[in-house]
């Protein structure tokens, strides 16, 4: 069992089976926990496919399972866990997020209001968006 | 400001970077009554996304989606920090450049919500490039255990989660951010806001350095608007 938080939420995966640096999930969780689908081209997420390196494909991949700590290492994406390994943040590579940012397309997120009602940024396209933050501390 | 525009094809969305969520958030935004889109951020992703590093930060996105000015500093100044650490009180001078930044600042949001891409402020494509602070590989490893650090600090392992959010500080010392989050998720301050002897320590070291980059608008006052440190 490992709570597994990315930039999506946290997902609760049962058969999860943490060691060291590693985490394994079962094939069948790691779509909905980490937005990654297992391909026979290698780990894919909309377009994208990253192949598994062949010549350590046994660290990465096991009779059911997928490593997704190393996957995520792979692509230069932050991993992290706390001391028992039941919580791990699978993060964003500065890469990805600088990439986003220099298409000038402004990143889409959703985020609720004080009634908990969800608002997404591109609900409100067609109209100019002024985006400030703030904070009581 | 908005009362004033809201009839154009404009809109502010103002996000709380609020890891307490509504608890400390509820309040300012009632009493403010305000009449755009007020929404709550506990994970500060919107400052991960946007690589923001404190509030108020600012992106004018136009009505196809499209970053028309990145990240900047929203008309906060750095007079400020003339501020007698007793009382709270500024010094008039430094009040007046205070005011004058927020009210250019103010003016050319005003200006581009009425005029649009018409407007003087609207960068062009290779100058919104030119204007951003991409992240380096601390700041996404900074946010990442920012990340995990709140998780463990609201999920009943606080001990744990502030030795992660304490890394998050240590690897983006530029992001207040973090640091006050931190502060104030470890406890709300005596002033309702995260600001002790370590943080004034922190304002003393920039020396003369500006802590906020004044953004790239004409007649934003260009005076430093208080004493360095000796």
């Amino acid at each position: 069992m490992a709570t597994i938080l990315t930039e999506a939420g946290a997902t609760d995966v049962a058969g999860a089976e943490a060691a060291d640096e590693s985490l394994w999930l079962p094939i069948e969780d790691v779509t909905r926990a980490t937005g990654w689908t297992m391909k026979p081209e290698g780990l894919c997420r909309g377009e994208v496919c990253v192949p598994v390196p062949k010549d350590r494909d046994d660290q990465f991949v096991r009779e059911g399972a997928v490593n997704v700590a190393e996957f995520w290492r792979h692509i230069d994406s932050p991993v992290l866990h706390d001391a028992a390994g039941d919580t791990w943040m699978l993060g964003n590579s500065a890469g990805e997020r600088a990439k986003a940012l220099e298409t000038l397309e402004a990143p889409d997120f959703t985020l609720p209001d004080l009634d908990g009602k969800p608002h997404s940024l591109s609900d409100y396209r067609g109209k100019r968006v002024f985006l400030t933050t703030w904070s009581s501390w | 400001m908005y009362e004033q525009v809201k009839d154009e094809n404009f809109i502010i969305i103002s996000v709380a970077e609020e890891s307490r969520g509504n608890e400390t958030a509820r309040e300012w935004i009632e009493e403010a009554k305000p009449t755009y889109v007020n929404l709550i951020d506990r994970e500060h992703h919107v400052a991960d996304l946007y690589n923001m590093v404190n509030v108020p930060q600012s992106v004018w996105i136009d009505e196809n989606g499209r970053i028309v000015r990145p990240t900047e500093t929203a008309g906060s100044h750095d007079g400020w920090r003339s501020m007698n650490r007793e009382d709270l009180s500024v010094p008039e001078d430094s009040a007046a450049i205070i005011a004058k930044a927020q009210e250019t600042y103010v003016n050319a949001v005003r200006d581009w919500a009425v005029n649009g891409a018409e407007s003087r402020h609207v960068f062009s494509e290779a100058a919104a490039r030119a204007h951003m602070q991409l992240p380096t590989g601390n700041v996404a490893l900074a946010n990442a255990n920012f990340r995990l650090g709140l998780y463990l600090h609201t999920s009943g392992n606080e001990a744990e989660g502030n030795s992660f959010l304490q890394a998050a500080v240590e690897l983006r010392p530029e992001s207040w951010n973090i640091y006050r989050q931190a502060m104030n998720l470890r406890q709300i301050g005596p002033m309702g806001f995260a600001a002790d002897e370590d943080f004034f320590a922190r304002v003393d070291a920039l020396g003369s350095d500006r802590y906020y980059p004044p953004p790239d608008i004409e007649g934003f006052p260009n005076e430093l608007g208080f004493d360095p440190p000796a």
